[in-house]
């Protein structure tokens, strides 16, 4: 299967079955999408619906049980843990629900980390940090510790940091789901500034779907790890 | 991942769980420390043997004797005409293999001494004279000589088994304390004063006119002769062990005693056989390290002479220590077993830990082996914390056993060794093995947090 130059990601069939005991639990179940180059789509599901398995697929972090993936023209099932990883460290960046940063580091090292990873130069990394910190607002607490920030800063500092390297597409799992709408918001916002920006890919998790309206122009939903159907949609404006 | 990184972050983690990675690196010291202990004490325990016995002289020397004296020997099938004479000319040709330092006759013969105690009549004693090169003075027999050592190669000088002083003065020891030194004032009785020695010198009879005592047909005479010597030393023992012959009470520089031309008991054998000039009983080869001997005897062994060395001795010796240290470090080493045990546990303590860290670092682009290497990079780290700890312990315990050991010796009456000897090649080892050791206990931690899925890592519990 190959990509057109205006595809980001493209599945086909694509299926993960996790096995339990004697059950199989079918977490994606034969699904095929395509997700344009610059879109902003919100993955919309009940809770176990599949959505997190599906980013992960598209993550690299998760292999398919079967069927294609296809993010920025590489067959994700094709390649190695190692080549998988090069993906992860140059194509994506990620953010989790929680529990996102290394605790026992601090701010600046934790956005450092993903450039030691990718072998970036010692000189050019501080300069990379300051500046992914100043982009979501937290110049001012380089030598923090997680556990010394609220979650809204903590979710910033994730974002920054899946930033450092310059992916091309940003997946998020759930953002905002532990914050308050106010702080949610705000990083909703810091989100849609990269998209419109730079132009940067971005696919969110979310099961509010007001935030999702407000923010993405395409809705995909999900139901017992199939395909239910999808939307454009017209982002409101800022708050 | 850049190497600077991969110590930069294993070095943070073990920071982060100080104490618990101190204590694992702690156990890593005191396994390695028992080993250097232990191996050290081996090393020195062999080296203080081997120095001993390269002092006593009894394993750079090669005796070698006439294949003739050997045909009573069944094991050695000699016929007549290999015989080859133990003269002049095979002394010197043995001189001139390499490795050879000197070459000299073993000459001991039975002789009469008068000698005047203080205050006392003039006796005579009987006993067995033997000469003496000088560079027998490095001998460990001379470590407690009383008086001095001969002044030249032609001295008329003897030094005399404390034994035998004791019979000059007409003292008789305890039982059980023969080989005690004569006391200072015993000593002073002796040392500086003479004893004149009566022998029997062989003469050859060529073209001399025939002697007034015995002669006979085959090539020489006896003659009577009388020498005065000054007693310079009192030694406990004969320097390397006496050889292959009888203990000899009195003991000679070597030119003087050749120069005598003592008759010695195996002449008498000589006396059966006819037709031949002077010959040697016996000459002692001795080279410069022990390991020449087998080749120098080799060699004189192909110029027809039956050699005697006790290499094989030594041989022996060396593989009890082979055994000896391979035993002590398996026992030192069991604790380091059992240290690397604790690295194992530390390290899947820390992998239980870290679980959603290792999660986070592969989403972000951390490969599998880059985990494996963090947690390598830790397990070696301790290896080489532990290694450098356990040296310098092991020398420390060292130094405080030897220290104990030698006060102990002193007490009792016996001189202080270093029995303790760490060589830089056992640090060296004991660094190296405490890394292999403990890279080997990350093994398994660092394969089972690189295969960690990071999805499972990932889920929010
Ligand atoms: N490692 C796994 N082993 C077994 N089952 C799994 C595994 N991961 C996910 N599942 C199952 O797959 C289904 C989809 O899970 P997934 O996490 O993708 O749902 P979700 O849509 O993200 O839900 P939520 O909104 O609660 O986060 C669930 O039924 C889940 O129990
Ligand atoms: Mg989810």
């Amino acid at each position: 299967m190959v990509s057109n130059g205006t595809e980001a990601v493209r599945t086909e069939s694509l299926v993960r079955h996790y096995k339990l005991g004697q059950s199989i639990i079918r977490a994606i179940d034969g699904v095929s999408l395509t997700i344009k180059k610059g879109d902003f789509t919100a993955l919309l599901g009940a809770s176990g619906s599949g959505k997190s398995t599906l980013m992960n697929l598209i993550a690299g972090l998760d292999h398919p049980t079967s069927g294609s993936i296809v993010v920025e023209g590489k067959e994700l099932a094709k390649l190695e843990s190692g080549q998988l990883a090069q993906y992860r460290r140059h194509t994506v960046g990620m953010v989790f629900q929680s529990f996102n940063l290394v605790p026992t580091m601090t701010l600046v090292e934790n956005v450092e980390l993903p450039m030691r990873f990718a072998e970036v130069d010692r000189g050019e990394r501080r300069t990379r940090v300051e500046e992914a910190l100043r982009s979501v607002g937290l110049s001012g607490r380089l030598e923090h510790r997680p556990s010394e920030m609220s979650g809204g800063e903590q979710q910033r500092a994730a974002l920054a940091r899946a930033l450092v390297n310059r992916p091309k597409i940003l997946l998020a799992d759930e953002p905002t789901g532990n914050l308050d709408s106010k702080t949610g918001t705000e990083i909703m916002e810091l989100i849609r500034g990269l998209n419109r920006e730079i132009g940067m890919t971005v696919i969110i998790v979310t099961h509010e779907r007001p935030l999702a309206e407000r923010y993405a122009n395409r809705l995909i939903f999900l139901g017992d790890g199939k395909l239910l159907g999808e939307s454009a949609n017209t982002p409101g404006g800022t708050q | 991942m850049k190497a600077y990184d991969l110590m930069e972050l294993a070095g943070r983690n073990l920071r982060e769980a100080v104490l618990r990675n101190s204590l694992t690196t702690l156990g890593i010291g005191v396994g390695v420390a028992s080993l250097v202990a232990m191996l050290s004490l081996g090393v020195g325990l062999q080296r203080l043997v081997s120095q001993q016995l390269g002092r006593s002289g009894l394993f750079d020397s090669i005796f070698v004797v006439s294949r003739q004296d050997m045909r009573n020997d069944r094991r050695q099938d000699v016929k007549p005409d290999e015989i080859k004479l133990l003269d002049d000319d095979a002394r010197k040709r043995f001189q001139q293999i390499s490795g050879v330092v000197e070459v000299y006759p073993d000459i001991r013969g039975m002789g009469e001494f008068r000698f005047a105690g203080p205050g006392q009549k003039e006796e005579s004693y009987f006993t067995l004279m033997a000469g003496l090169p000088l560079s027998a003075r490095r001998s460990d027999a001379f470590d407690d000589l009383q008086g001095n050592f001969f002044s030249g190669a032609n001295a008329p000088e003897a030094i005399i088994l404390n034994d035998f002083g004791r019979q000059l003065l007409g003292i008789t020891a305890e039982r059980g304390h023969f080989d005690d030194p004569l006391t200072n004032d015993q000593a002073k009785q002796l040392l500086g004063k003479e004893i004149t020695l009566r022998y029997a010198e062989r003469q050859s009879t060529g073209d001399q006119p025939a002697p007034q005592e015995s002669a006979d047909a085959s090539g020489f005479s006896v003659v009577r002769k009388e020498q005065k010597l000054k007693i310079v030393g009192i030694v406990n023992a004969e320097p390397y062990g006496g050889g292959r012959g009888a203990r000899s009470r009195v003991l000679v520089p070597m030119d003087f005693a050749e120069s005598l031309n003592m008759i010695q008991p195996a002449d008498l054998r000589s006396l059966m056989r006819s037709g031949q000039g002077k010959t040697y009983v016996a000459l002692i080869v001795r080279v410069a390290k022990s390991t020449q001997v087998l080749g120098v005897e080799d060699a004189i062994k192909k110029q027809g002479y039956s050699t005697f060395s006790l290499l094989d001795a030594s041989r022996n010796i060396s593989r009890f220590f082979t055994f000896l240290d391979l035993f002590l470090g398996i026992f030192g080493s069991l604790a380091l077993a059992v240290a690397s045990l604790g690295i194992v546990n530390t390290l899947v303590m820390a992998i239980l830990e870290r679980r959603r860290e290792i999660g986070i670092m592969k989403a972000i682009g951390a490969s599998d082996g880059d985990v494996q290497k963090i947690f390598f990079c830790e397990a070696g780290s301790m290896g080489l914390l532990g290694g450098a700890l356990g040296v310098l312990m092991g020398w420390l315990i060292g130094r405080v056993i030897n220290f104990g050991t030698n006060i102990y010796l002193q007490r009792q009456d016996i001189k202080p060794e270093n029995f303790w000897y760490v060589p830089l090649w056992l640090v060296a080892a004991a660094l190296g093995f405490s890394i292999v050791v403990s890279l080997l206990a990350g093994l398994y931690p660092a394969a089972r947090a690189a295969r960690l899925d990071p999805v499972k890592a990932l889920r929010h519990e």
